[in-house]
């Protein structure tokens, strides 16, 4: 039996460890905001936080995170509240929104680790995230919107957030 | 929020519960509780029908009927925009529903960037006459004349000062005949409100919170997964398998062979072997076990190194004329000084972000479909014809689509579902992975164009010729077809605006051997890609300024008719008097985007801007491209900024997220290896070794301008993609003085 929280919730799984947590999610647990683009951590529509940090739930097999604290889309913020999330819809970012979700993921956790990030360190990193509708430029700019946004805000704290969203889960 | 699932017929149509009509099976609808959320509304049975693609609840509320599909292109808004426009709707009691795959609703193919050209007019009567509706209800409840009410933001109000809501009024309304097309009246454009803004898009909010609900995402909880191993080869079929191994794992539910297409491709899927589970890990890994040895069939000897040697020799020899003035031949076969030059685009993939994925529920009469595509009544159609059912019993949900591209015009994905669903009594859900998409597409055309040309003592282009040859679509409809629809020729090349005395254009033949699609702007891509390479090489030839040339090369300002010049040309389907090809609106676009780039300035060492100009899709696109290379050969854009002249305009700032992201997809020709094919086999699987753009590979700031403009809606989708490629390659001559006649660029700046 593997044991960690999803948004805050304890969740435990007993299935093939090998399962990546992106079919975990998706599969059984219904959260369908991480999104399958190709399966080998090449394009980020998959992206989560483990423990705050993103990364490629596709090929992340459940058996790697025992004890850990994931977060998705749907757990990042209660309503879209999130200043990544407003900054993506001031500069109205999305055009198909398949690789949002990913995209967001990945902004939230490179704007927590690097409050302040240059021009080219957003370029790298969110280059690992693909986007085919061609959104880089409104990415770039909502990166920087957020950042200003964020400053000396403490904007995430997923286990509270999970706590007070998790009767509504139920 | 919006609803988004066509899921009742409204009870104004009392004839629905016999017609046909859509009623989801109860535990789809059941198990809805949070994929559906922000989708998935209560049916509106009260709602009635005013007509085809406006409804009204007593409430108050709008229903909206989007009957093409949201690629991301916000066409659910702006459709929406111009229905609420007309009947003078507030925004906020406006519902977008999508329409299900019907022809009551017309064309609903979605590509060739027209959702818009062809619905505009009607939609402003629809919204229109709506509004004419009320204002009739309203006045027959006072008894006053119609002239002496008004409606405004659904409140209509009698001169006297007494108001009623259009809820008020949905009865009143729906006793009254509708108004005659003569009898309504359009609004002015200056009273226009919601159509030529910037507003934001109804699924904005769906999006950013993840709710969303792409194929993958509707939720049907008994919905088995089938993952499907495809024959490698066009053509080819199972010669045997052994799923032993498939079976021993757990999960894994059953193992069913799908028949190989017959014929010419068309939307037919390739036949395969179907891994069915009971969760999506179950099934990869099942594919995974599976050993299959294939029968590849006449297709199995395509190599496209030496395909690409073939069409370059094709178009080395006299070909087929497309279009003729002048006398081409003879004034070049007598110039002493030629500017002669070969281009070359390989086989592209669409990869949208979400590879096809489609759930199908077959019943002994009926089947319904949840799919991310762009065409539902080619899922009708083609379903229909794998399972062996008329296609007016196929009921088709158009989900949202994540990035669709040309791919998901082409539902084999759709009939594998309804094949799969058929044979095991269950529903089930095809996903289609990364390595499918990559593998088994429907690419776009490789393409190989000889162009020369001879310049005047001025420097400019007195006589012109164009060959080109690339792999049909055609054959995607007809066996063996190797000469393209004429179509595929009025895309960029037919209509070539290089104002010259002597011109001729010629098509050569290429077979198929792998399926052949369209992708976004199609043959514009490479067709763009020759010939504003091509003046831009004229321009430096004759030691003149791109831009400069390229303005004295298109000509005075005028309407070109090519059939005058002995060509056939259809003109995008639309009548050439309301949508000619207009070398004044392209002048325009040129000059606003040099102006915007600061055309001529001064750069550092090592940048370069390039330009390109293109009419495609009715539309007229302008770009400049500002790049650095280094002495090592390291490629960057810096910037891009674009012109757009598409006529009238819905929604301003889709335009530029289109606009923005069409020359971002314009960038995959120029920096992706392509598919390449060897024994007939896709040789890439994924993004690693197929590249599309990053944001590393993309400039982070883009510029786009609008041209004003009340000619009639053109295309936006798709026209901004092919003038990238070439004025990117433009601005890295002029940054090194490094030519790139064949796509990708790859290593050719590093030698």
């Amino acid at each position: 039996m593997i044991t960690f929280t999803v948004n805050g919730e304890t969740r435990e799984f007993a299935g093939d460890p090998t399962t990546p947590v992106l079919w975990y999610l998706r599969d059984e647990l219904h959260l369908t905001g991480p999104k399958f683009g190709c399966g080998m951590a090449q394009c980020g529509a998959c992206t989560v936080h483990i423990n705050g940090v993103a990364q490629r739930s596709c090929v992340l097999p459940v058996s790697a995170v025992s004890g850990s604290k994931i977060t998705t889309i749907e757990g990042l913020s209660k309503d879209g509240e999130h200043p990544v999330q407003q900054a993506w819809v001031e500069h109205k970012v999305p055009q198909c929104g398949y690789c949002q979700c990913g995209q967001m993921m990945q902004a939230a956790s490179l704007l927590a680790s690097n409050p302040t990030p240059s021009d080219d360190e957003i370029v790298q990193g969110m280059s690992g995230n693909i986007c085919r509708c061609g959104t880089y430029p409104r990415i770039h700019k909502a990166i920087k919107s957020a950042a200003k946004t964020m400053a000396g805000v403490e904007y995430y704290v997923p286990d509270t957030l999970a706590s007070e969203t998790a009767g509504e889960e139920a | 929020m919006s609803k988004y699932f066509d899921l009742t017929r409204r009870s104004f149509l009392k004839s629905s519960a016999t017609a046909g009509a859509l009623v989801l099976g109860t535990y789809f609808m059941g198990a809805a509780p949070r994929a559906m959320a922000g989708v998935l509304a209560k049916p509106s049975e009260s709602a009635k029908m005013a007509n085809l693609f406006v409804s009204l609840r007593p409430d108050g509320i709008v229903e909206i009927t989007c009957h093409r599909s949201e690629m991301g292109q916000q066409i659910r808004t702006a459709l929406a925009q111009i229905v609420a426009d007309e009947m003078e709707a507030s925004w906020d009691k406006v519902v977008v529903i999508q329409g299900k795959g019907d022809p009551k609703y017309g064309d609903q193919n979605t590509d060739g960037s027209r959702s818009i050209r062809y619905n505009m007019q009607r939609l402003r009567e629809m919204g229109a006459s709506v509004r004419h509706l009320m204002q009739q209800a309203a006045a027959t409840r006072w008894n006053v004349p119609f002239d002496s009410c008004s409606a405004v933001q659904h409140v209509v109000t009698h001169n006297s000062g007494k108001t009623l809501t259009y809820a008020e009024l949905v009865d009143e309304a729906l006793k009254i005949t509708p108004p005659e097309l003569d009898r309504i009246t359009l609004k002015e454009r200056s009273e226009w409100r919601y159509i030529n803004t910037a507003m934001a898009h109804i699924d904005l909010k769906d999006i950013v919170t993840g709710k969303a609900t792409f194929a993958a995402d509707v939720l049907e909880p008994k919905a088995l997964i089938a993952v499907v191993v495809r024959p490698p080869v066009v053509g080819g079929k199972v010669k045997s398998f052994d799923a032993k191994a498939v079976k021993a794992i757990d999960g894994v539910v059953d193992v069913v062979e799908i028949p190989a297409a017959k014929g010419a491709p068309q939307f037919q899927p390739k036949g395969g072997i179907a891994i069915i589970a009971n969760n999506t890990w179950a099934a990869i890994k099942g594919r995974r076990a599976l050993t299959v040895s294939w029968d590849d069939g006449k297709n199995g000897d395509y190599n496209s190194e030496a395909f690409k040697t073939s069409l370059l020799e094709t178009v080395s020899k006299p070909q087929k004329s497309v279009r003729a003035k002048g006398d081409a031949a003879n004034v070049l076969a007598n110039a002493s000084d030629k500017l002669v030059a070969d281009y070359y685009v390989p086989h592209l993939a669409q990869a949208p972000m979400e590879p096809p994925c489609a759930t199908a529920m077959y019943y002994k009469d009926r089947v319904d479909v949840w799919a991310a595509t762009q065409n539902p009544q080619a899922d009708m159609e083609t379903v229909g014809a794998m399972i062996g059912m008329p296609k007016e019993k196929i009921n088709v949900h158009v989900t949202m689509l994540g990035g669709g591209f040309g791919r998901k015009s082409k539902p084999d994905f759709s009939a594998e579902a309804a094949y799969l669903s058929m044979k095991t009594g269950k529903p089930i859900r095809v996903q289609w992975t990364r390595e499918d998409d990559i593998q088994h597409g429907f690419y776009h055309a490789v393409s190989a164009q000889h162009i020369e040309a001879s310049l005047d003592e001025n420097g400019s282009i007195d006589a012109y010729l164009h060959r080109t040859a690339f792999s049909p679509i055609a054959s995607t409809f007809q066996q063996d077809a190797t000469a393209p629809f004429s179509f595929e020729l009025r895309l960029g090349f037919t209509d070539n605006p290089i104002n010259t005395p002597n011109m001729k254009l010629e098509s050569g033949e290429a077979p198929a051997k792998a399926r052949i699609g369209w992708m976004r702007s199609v043959s514009n891509i490479f067709h763009a890609f020759a010939i504003q390479s091509f003046i831009a090489e004229a321009a430096h030839k004759a030691g003149r300024d791109q831009k400069d040339y390229l303005l004295e090369t298109i000509g005075p300002d005028r309407i070109v008719d090519v059939t005058e010049q002995n060509a056939e040309y259809d003109n995008y389907g639309a009548d050439k008097d309301a949508y000619p090809l207009d070398i004044g609106r392209l002048r325009k676009a040129i000059e606003k985007v040099a102006d915007m780039s600061g055309w001529g300035r001064e750069l550092p060492k090592g940048r370069g801007l390039g330009i390109a100009a293109h009419r495609s899709f009715l539309t007229y696109v302008a770009t400049v491209v500002e790049v650095e290379v280094s002495d090592a050969g390291d490629l960057k854009i810096i910037k891009s900024w674009a012109s757009i002249d598409a006529g009238t305009v819905v929604n301003t700032d889709t335009v530029k997220n289109q606009v923005q992201g069409g020359s971002i997809f314009g960038i995959t020709a120029a920096i992706s290896d392509g598919i390449t094919f060897d024994k007939g086999r896709a040789q890439q699987s994924n993004f690693h070794d197929y590249r599309v753009p990053r944001m590393s590979d993309a400039p982070i700031e883009i510029d786009v301008e609008i041209i004003p403009s009340d000619a009639p809606p053109a295309g936006v989708g798709e026209p901004a993609t092919p003038v990238y490629a070439p004025a990117l390659c433009n601005a890295i001559f002029a940054a090194c003085g490094k030519r790139i006649r064949q796509l990708p660029i790859g290593n050719q700046l590093k030698a």
